[in-house]
């Protein structure tokens, strides 16, 4: 085991660089000078562009850029931003529980309606039920997020009324942001309605942000659903006379839910790659938001910083499934 | 008994009463565009900023009035120029207080210390928070401050001399613009002697009048009415921006009663707004202006007579229809009509093609030429599509013979190449800081801006002596006469082709009431009320 963790530990060490590197090397890709930005339309003289460089540390080879940069993420520092001149990490750490609540919320909402899709559509396979699963699974996955969350605030919030269009919260209601995940800091408030009003907020952005996962969660479980469904035991818990929901709900599921815990695991990068999508269209307050801000502004160091810290979260969960695999199914950690 | 239950009852009416009328405490919610980067003015350059901190919290020593560019004492009641205009001494308002806030009680007024420390930590490089936050003055460098205050003096508590390097006359309309708010002196000692000086800039304490409560980081600013503000207190008693980065999204919001304003609308939604009965849509012309520039540096259009040529076979009428929708006026002039000194009479080329053919054969392009053509790769007031806009000139030169290539790069990428002066022919517009003439024709037809604002690249002797003469004398109408003048020659040499005055649109809810649009492009909720 101890040989297994030391492995996988190992193999984490260059991804780690190679996104770093990544990251650096398109950031500085794209056109555009951070200097030019900050200064706006009005321009800025040479000298005074030059100054604002050295000052950023703009002025070096790239090499010797990214060598620094590397040098100070392991020393824990992932820099200041250009515009707000606030630590990289402590901007991150303000955001990250917005875009934590809404992943949270939007995973609750692609499992809840996922998996008892995918169940039906295996159990009644070929059937109506099962072509109307697929086909709307297959739109929802190839969805663009964008149209697709649009098109929710008009239908929902314009026309009906029935949903808030954007934010966190209504207006209305100034409660401390002790926590920074909305629904516990509105349920802590004294404010009546707070709690409502956060939950209501919830809502259409989970939507967007889950009908990818939802998609992918039903297909995985209708497929391993078929498969189990043919096997030997159930056939055997069938002849015994065992009720249907029993065979399906204790036999069957419980076997064919392993590959899918695996694809649920997955969609945590999916869904931190579809936050950045959703919270623009939704004014959400998280990092993706913060990130695609960020990448209009050339501020550097967030882009950086930001997408290394979702990377690394990403590769962590990713370790974590392994490890938790390896316990499981001592095969794995010994091969 | 029976009176002390009645008492009771009565007590918990009134006090319910009071409740409610708390709990319906009129709230303005403004759904802005972007995040302001910090609260202190002076540090940052966009609009968005400005909104969040300088127009909503701050005051300066003179102000403009609501709507207007026409300067209005502010912190300051009054001030003397001295008659070689080098010293200009004010005289500033007693029994004003800086906001109380959960994090900083003033034990003091407003007095000439924070006039002082507003501008030393601009101008001095060894003020204690001269490097905080970073440390750039971008505006008060570039409007040539650094070089023009000579030294600032306290004369006693509410009296401040600015000596000036040399006469100035834009100084009193540059002293109006957000960079040069007013900060607490004592606030700032605070915060130094706590070890957080990073936080005076995050969490601001002004005069103006709403008090900062807080800002959630790229969700929502949270303000409240100055009871004790010196102008009498704000009509609302709570405003929220509500920041919201999609124009699409805006609009829903206004249209769900999420938000009582939006700025910046797509000009597409426009049309839809006018019929929306629950929609008041504003508009103003707006203080900018929408210009092609000519690099007169380069080969084809180093000859005027070119470049009036292809003015003149431009068809302006058409674009203003096409791109602005209607929403914006022909330009004629570089300023735009609401600014003082716009000369009236100065006569703008007509569209005639057969005119433009002629003068180009003069200068010996009767074959036309091949030139490029930049277009913004963003929406700005003063044009909201520029690549429309290029196309329909492509089309129009092509008429005359010239034959034009579009090109567009990433913006940060586009106004540092222009500024290089890589382009031909390029699209940009300005939108005004001061409301003073000096802030459009010195900043972006002056010698000494070419290389950096001035994207014609063009350094006309006979214009610039007008406008740096203009600049040094005080007098209002003396300098009318020779921007007028100035204007005159510019139309005559034609380095831009003067496309378009906007016109800006503030879609509101009908429950606002005395809104006025600032001719700045600054969102001032200062006077603005709401209806039940």
């Amino acid at each position: 085991m101890i040989q297994f963790l030391a492995k996988r530990f190992l193999q984490i060490f260059p991804a780690f660089i190679g996104i770093t590197l990544l990251t650096f090397s398109l950031v500085h890709l794209i056109p555009g000078d951070p200097v030019e930005l900050l200064a706006g339309e009005r321009g800025i003289d040479p000298a005074r562009h030059e100054q604002m460089k050295k000052a950023m540390g703009l002025d070096k080879p790239l090499a010797v850029q990214y060598l620094q940069y590397i040098t100070n993420v392991f020393k824990g520092d992932l820099g200041k931003s250009f515009v707000t001149k606030k630590p990289v990490l402590k901007e991150f750490m303000t955001l990250f529980p917005a875009t934590l609540e809404l992943s949270f919320c939007a995973m609750i909402f692609a499992v809840l309606f996922g998996l008892p899709a995918g169940v039906i559509a295996g159990v009644k396979r070929g059937t109506v039920f099962d072509h109307s699963v697929m086909t709307v699974s297959l739109t929802g996955y190839s969805m663009p997020i964008f149209w697709w969350g649009l098109l929710l605030i008009l239908f929902f919030s314009v026309n009906l009324g029935w949903t808030p269009v954007s934010g966190r919260l209504s207006a209305l209601y100034w409660i401390d942001a002790d926590t920074g995940f909305m629904l516990i800091d509105a349920f802590r408030s004294d404010e009546q309605g707070a709690f409502k009003s956060a939950l209501s907020h919830l809502i259409l952005p989970s939507i967007v942000l889950g009908t990818i996962p939802l998609a992918v969660i039903a297909r995985m479980t209708r497929s391993s659903m078929l498969e189990v469904l043919q096997e030997d035991y159930v056939r055997t818990a069938r002849a015994k006379g065992l009720s249907p929901a029993r065979v399906i709900m204790i036999h069957a599921l419980r076997n064919a839910l392993i590959p899918v815990i695996t694809v649920i695991g997955l969609q945590v990068g999916v869904l931190l790659a579809g936050a950045i999508l959703t919270e623009t269209i939704f004014a959400w307050p998280g990092v993706g938001k913060w990130i695609v801000e960020s990448i209009n502004r050339r501020d550097y160091p967030v882009v950086q910083g930001g997408i290394l810290i979702i990377s690394s979260l990403i590769i962590f969960v990713n370790l974590l499934v392994d490890i938790l695999y390896g316990i499981v199914n001592p095969r794995i950690s010994r091969a | 008994m029976k009176w002390k239950n009645c008492i009771t009852a009565l007590s918990v009416v009134v006090m319910l009463t009071v409740l409610s009328i708390s709990a319906h405490a009129k709230t303005f919610v403004y759904c802005s565009e972007g995040s302001p980067e910090g609260f202190t003015p002076a540090l940052y350059t966009s609009g968005t900023t400005f909104d969040a901190s300088a127009v909503q919290i701050f005051d300066r020593l003179v102000g403009f009035e609501r709507g207007t560019t026409k300067i209005e004492p502010g912190l300051a009641t009054s001030w003397d120029v001295s008659e070689d205009g080098m010293t200009y001494t004010f005289h500033l308002r007693k029994d004003v207080d800086f906001h109380t806030t959960s994090f900083f009680t003033p034990t003091r007024k407003f007095n000439a210390d924070d006039v002082i420390f507003s501008f030393e930590r601009q101008s001095n490089p060894n003020h204690p928070y001269n490097k905080i936050s970073g440390g750039n003055y971008e505006y008060f460098t570039s409007m040539g401050m650094p070089e023009l205050i000579k030294s600032i003096e306290k004369k006693d508590d509410y009296t401040v001399v600015f000596h000036l390097t040399k006469p100035e006359a834009p100084f009193i309309a540059n002293l109006a613009m957000d960079f040069a708010s007013i900060h607490s002196a004592e606030y700032a000692d605070k915060m130094l002697k706590a070890g957080t000086p990073d936080e005076f800039d995050q969490k601001p304490v002004g005069t103006g009048p709403f008090v900062f409560v807080s800002y959630q980081k790229d969700s929502a600013i949270r303000y409240q009415a100055n009871e004790t503000y010196w102008q009498g207190r704000a009509k609302i008693d709570k405003l929220v921006f509500t920041i919201t980065p999609d124009a699409s999204v805006r609009y829903a919001k206004l249209k769900a009663g999420e938000c009582h304003l939006i700025p910046y609308p797509n000009p597409a939604d426009l049309e839809q707004m006018k019929k929306d009965t629950n929609i008041n849509l504003m508009e103003k012309e707006g203080l900018n202006v929408g210009y092609l520039a000519f690099n007169v540096k380069t080969d084809e259009f180093k000859d005027v007579r070119v470049r009036q040529a292809l003015s003149m076979a431009i068809n302006k009428q058409a674009i203003i229809d096409a791109v602005f929708q209607g929403a914006g006026k022909v330009a004629k002039n570089p300023i735009p009509p609401t600014i003082w000194s716009y000369n009236d009479a100065v006569k703008d080329y007509d569209y005639n093609v057969e005119q433009a053919k002629k003068l180009l054969a003069e200068a010996d392009f009767d074959k036309g030429f091949e030139t490029d053509l930049w277009a913004m790769p963003v929406q700005r007031p003063y044009n909201p599509n520029a690549r429309r806009m290029a196309e329909m000139i492509q089309e129009d030169w092509s008429k005359i013979g010239v034959t034009a290539k579009i090109v567009s790069y990433e913006w940060g990428e586009y106004l540092k190449r222009s500024m290089a002066g890589e382009h031909k022919s390029l699209l940009l517009g300005w939108t005004g800081d001061n409301g003073d003439p000096d802030n459009f024709l010195s900043v972006l037809l002056g010698c000494d801006a070419v290389g950096s604002s001035n994207r014609a690249q063009w350094c006309y002797k006979p214009f610039d002596d007008l406008v740096k003469k203009a600049k040094l004398i005080a007098d209002p109408a003396e300098r009318t006469k020779l921007y007028e003048e100035a204007q005159a020659i510019f139309k005559e040499q034609a380095p831009w082709v003067t496309i378009a005055h906007s016109v800006v649109f503030e879609p509101m809810s009908t429950k606002v009431v005395d809104y006025k649009i600032d001719p700045f492009g600054k969102h001032i909720f200062y006077g603005v009320d709401l209806k039940e």
